[in-house]
């Protein structure tokens, strides 16, 4: 295995049994919903850890299955949030048990030239068809919208994360799950600080009526800081550090992006509706919209300046 | 075996969240009624319960459509232990009370379906008066509203494939018929018990 994954694994881990060492002392001391929260995303990355390993011992399949079932789970929670009308039902099978799967083998068989375009074109196409076919007009546009959306954001661009272990860089070869734990790494940690700031130094709201927890101080000092955190892992990855920190900027505005996206779509169905539906379960979906916005991006910016 | 495994891929399949909000998964003889939209309502309902209730919870169903098949004559009759009852023909010697207060005089609790049929929701139509004359020939029996969400969605009438969606099961406050109330009051009572479920 190679020196510099290593180096990433204990040093995740370490900082990981630190954290939840951290998060009990914390939630011994000043139990409350904040510490709660933050003890839900030290498991969101211990999980995180997890799919890396899983990438590293399988040879990729463990991690391309894992991002396959997130987005079978996230497109559940995106279209039980969305009202479609009974002539969708054929259609959204279609969604679940041909599409997605199609997606995530290609994935899995590295057929970048089929993979890229599955979703933007042929399902694209599919979807209008098949809703046709079943002969309701009431909304036609708006219904099938939904579920090409729903495509795109919860399957397509979430495939591109473990896509990442298919690019050929030269001299990179057999490293490639550093770039997946770099695209996961510094997406999750600029969420964390972005809330971190956000919450000790947020004044400014950034858009009140779609996130009011996300404030001008909380973006800027989170994403300068988790684009601090990625620059210095340059070393594990095919980028020089000032590339590192261009890679890990762009990572983290198309994760903000990402964010307040999704608490768009949520705020429009009403907030109270999908708390109801999935309690007990934790969204999907609120834990990886980040990753939606910035794994395409990132994967593209890498394939065409480094392969 | 066979009954953890139907349990394990129903939960699956409805992604059911399950939500005790009127009363707590407790043994006691119990009739839980609920909204009806899919075929998978009961199933969906009695995996939802914990597995000691399970085992002594059996759905009420009909009969012409659950010995239709082998398959589901198998499921019935060993996996969820069904009380099927005659719903075409119903006459003096057919009549579907008996067995179901056969059943409770067994010590079962029962799940059942009172709008007699599949509704397209989301909310519950008219109650037949079988869950009044339930409550009025066994007033020791709690009857247990439950509103069952999303199922018109994820296995709507007419269809043979599910679609995965995340569905909610909510179990309310349990309730009796009244010792001088009215069927008809009674039955719009408990209508709206699991209607009302729907937004809690």
């Amino acid at each position: 295995m190679d020196v510099t994954t290593i180096r990433l694994v204990g040093g995740t881990g370490g900082l990981l049994v630190l954290a939840s060492i951290a998060g009990l002392i914390l939630k011994w001391r000043f139990p409350g919903p904040t510490v709660d929260n933050l003890n839900a995303r030290i498991r969101a990355w211990w999980f995180m850890v997890a799919i890396f390993a899983a990438a590293l011992l399988t040879g990729g399949v463990g991690s391309v299955l894992l991002f396959g079932f997130t987005s079978f789970w996230a497109l559940r929670e995106f279209i039980t949030l969305t009202p479609t009308r009974r002539g969708d039902h054929r259609t959204l099978f279609w969604a679940f048990f041909v599409i997605t799967p199609l997606q995530y083998y290609l994935v899995a068989i590295q057929w970048y030239g089929l993979f890229s375009i599955l979703i933007p074109v042929y399902a694209f196409l599919f979807v209008p068809i098949r809703n046709a076919i079943e002969g309701d007009c009431e909304r036609f546009l708006e219904r099938t919208a939904k579920i090409q959306w729903g495509l795109m954001v919860c399957v397509y661009c979430v495939s591109y994360a473990p896509a990442l272990l298919a690019l050929d860089i030269p001299g990179f070869a057999g490293r490639q799950a550093n770039l997946l734990f770099f695209l996961v790494l510094v997406t999750q940690m600029s969420d964390v600080l972005q809330y971190v700031f956000g919450k000790t130094l947020g004044r400014h709201k950034i858009a009140p009526h779609v996130s009011p927890n996300k404030t001008w101080e909380g973006f800027i000092g989170g994403v300068l800081a988790a684009t601090a955190l990625g620059t210095g892992l340059w070393w594990a990855t095919p980028f020089s550090p000032l590339q590192a920190a261009g890679m890990s900027l762009s990572i983290c505005l198309m994760g903000f992006g990402g964010g307040l996206t999704m608490s768009a779509i949520k705020r429009d169905r009403g907030v109270k509706d999908y708390g109801s539906l999935i309690e007990g379960h934790g969204g999907v979906m609120d834990r990886i919209d980040s990753i939606c916005f910035a794994a395409p991006v990132f994967f593209h910016l890498t394939r065409f300046y480094f392969t | 075996m066979i009954a953890t495994l139907v349990t394990g891929a129903v939960r699956f399949l409805s992604g059911a969240s399950v939500r005790w909000l009127g009363c707590r998964p407790e043994p006691g003889k119990r009739v839980y009624f609920a909204n009806h939209t899919s075929n998978f309502d009961g199933v969906v309902l009695w995996a939802a319960l914990t597995p000691s209730l399970r085992a002594v919870t059996r759905p009420v169903a009909a009969q012409d459509y659950w010995t239709a098949t082998a398959i589901r004559r198998f499921l019935a009759a060993r996996v969820f232990k069904a009380v099927l009852i005659e719903r075409k023909h119903v006459t003096v010697s057919h009549n579907p009370l008996e067995p179901i207060l056969a059943a409770l005089d067994a010590g079962s609790s029962l799940i059942i379906f009172p709008e007699g049929g599949r509704n397209p929701g989301p909310d519950a139509g008219e109650f037949k008066s079988g869950l009044f004359h339930i409550g009025k020939k066994r007033p020791d029996v709690d009857l247990v509203p439950v509103y069952i969400d999303n199922m018109n969605r994820i296995m709507p009438k007419g269809e043979v494939l599910p679609v995965p969606l995340l569905s909610c099961i909510t179990f309310g406050t349990p309730t009796r018929v009244g010792p001088s109330e009215p069927r008809p009051a009674f039955l719009a009572r408990a209508r709206d018990a699991v209607n009302a479920l729907r937004q809690a």
